[in-house]
């Protein structure tokens, strides 16, 4: 069966950031886990896949670049860790009105790939089990590495599957298509039927998986 | 001994010791005399946690493409700064803050912009700037670890967050920097060497109470908040020895770590130089 490369690349960074979300969400017992991508045209950040608390409707939202936690690890391009944040009124009310959940922690680590960041691994409410909060930090570090490392490796590939499109196509002499298109209408009717009796062989020949 | 080994002029250095404790270090300090310049997204000054600045600065890109450092209304909209700058004022209470912005909303430490403004904080001759953050351009790496060893011998002391993930991150893995990670203890002056580098020095940086913006608080973990930690407790110490070179400043905080003062056959959680 023949795919189309860049939606099947396209399909794969969503199945993979989705898992992703979700084994960092089980890791840490989390009420939710999400990635945002940073929008290159304005710098915002734009969530990408959520699981848990919001996964239905914040995929697609997307908040000012350099607010919240998740633009501390974008500015500083380290991985923190913040806690008791419902205790501050303005902020539970206003993740309360964006997102519909007001997290007690948030821990955040950003997405670097080929020395950008490219976004952020958040992980909101972690269970109480007994881990320290540096170990978790590393942890959400690793997976952050992991994620940015794969992402890296898809639009790479999407760069390469594009290319060598571009260069499987430049083998074919498509104008000459388009002029037996242009003059087909005008083409005498013995003419016109044996070029319509080619065109359909072609097209047999083609559909019969002989390339 | 070469010609080239010659100090060319004459220049104070304070004495170590004989016994360097902490008490020795920095006891009676608190900051006074010492100028810190905060490399960050800017300060909120408004801030109970933090107070007045010497200067807030920016780093903007003139009409002819060149970026410059400015004056501006302090401010922070992110919060970043503002936090690091309210540990450092815990720590020394009359060091002179200065900030200067060189993260911008949604930009990873620009590259550019942050050489500028460390560029113009080491010619403004600062005591010690604190840097709560890295970048991961490899462009900027050259550039970044020529102006850390400039700062270095302009006794000009960088203190530089170390990055606990596997990416390569600039400047604090130049040895010319102090570079800061965290440890989990309570103690906001309790410290230990590391003598695995690159990283240096293990600072409190799990659940410390920060300022954040519109006049808030808040508890955060990560080295950005260890880092002031350390940069505060160097305003401290040149604050009370005033002449030390950032090798010393160094080496005092290697004896008066906990894992070395509290080790050493002195009375008092020293160790002895001579």
């Amino acid at each position: 069966m023949l795919t189309d490369p860049p939606e099947s690349t396209d399909i794969t960074q969503r199945r993979l950031l989705q898992s992703i979300v979700e084994v960092a969400r089980s890791v840490f017992g989390a009420a939710a886990a999400s990635v945002f991508l940073v929008d290159r045209a304005n710098g915002d950040l734009v969530f990408e896949a959520v699981a848990g608390e919001g996964e239905n409707q914040l995929p697609g939202t997307r908040f000012p670049g350099g607010t919240g936690i998740a633009g501390w690890a974008v500015m500083g391009g380290q991985p923190l860790l913040v806690d008791d944040v419902a205790e501050s009124p303005r902020f539970a009310r206003a993740a309360a009105e964006s997102t519909g959940y007001v997290p007690r922690s948030i821990m955040a680590a950003p997405l670097i790939a080929d020395g950008e960041c490219i976004g952020v691994l958040e992980v909101l409410d972690r269970d109480s089990r007994p881990r320290g909060d540096l170990g978790d930090m590393d942890s959400l570090g690793l997976l952050a590495t992991e994620m940015a490392t794969v992402l890296e490796l898809l639009v790479r590939l999407r760069h390469d599957t594009g290319a060598a499109r571009a260069v499987e196509v430049a083998r074919f002499d498509l104008p000459l298509l388009q002029r037996v298109a242009e003059r087909l209408p005008t083409a005498s009717e013995q003419v016109g039927a044996t070029v319509t009796k080619l065109l359909t062989m072609a097209d047999e020949l083609l559909a019969g998986g002989g390339a | 001994m070469p010609a080239s080994v010659v100090p060319h002029e004459r220049f104070e250095v304070s004495p170590l010791g004989p016994v360097v404790t902490r008490e020795w270090a920095w006891g009676g300090a608190d900051g006074s005399g010492i100028r810190v310049c905060v490399l960050d997204s800017g300060v909120d000054t408004s801030h109970p946690l933090v107070g007045g600045l010497e200067a807030s600065m920016d780093v903007v890109t003139g009409d002819d493409g060149e970026a410059a450092v400015v004056p501006v209304e302090p401010g922070d909209e992110a919060g970043h700064g503002t936090a690091c700058a309210s540990v450092i004022r815990a720590i020394a209470p009359a060091a002179s803050l200065t900030s200067v912005r060189v993260l911008s909303s949604g930009s990873h430490g620009t590259g550019a912009a942050l050489l500028t403004g460390l560029r113009w904080a080491i010619d403004e001759g600062f005591d010690v700037i604190n840097m709560s953050l890295s970048t991961t351009k490899p462009e900027f790496r050259d550039a970044l670890r020529e102006l850390s060893d400039a700062a270095y011998f302009r006794r000009c002391v960088i203190v530089a967050s170390a990055h606990n993930m596997p990416v390569r991150s600039y400047p604090w893995p130049f040895a010319s920097v102090i570079s800061v990670a965290s440890h989990d203890g309570p103690d906001p002056m309790a410290y230990y060497y590391n003598p695995s580098p690159p990283v240096e020095f293990y600072a409190r940086g799990v659940r410390v109470r920060v300022a954040w913006t519109g006049g808030r608080e808040m508890l955060t973990t990560g080295n950005s908040f260890a880092t002031p930690h350390i940069a505060g407790i160097c305003a401290l110490i040149l604050s009370k020895h005033r002449s030390l070179t950032p090798f010393q400043l160094k080496s005092v905080l290697y004896l008066t770590a906990e894992n070395v003062a509290g080790s050493a056959a002195t009375e008092n959680g020293g160790a002895r130089v001579d």
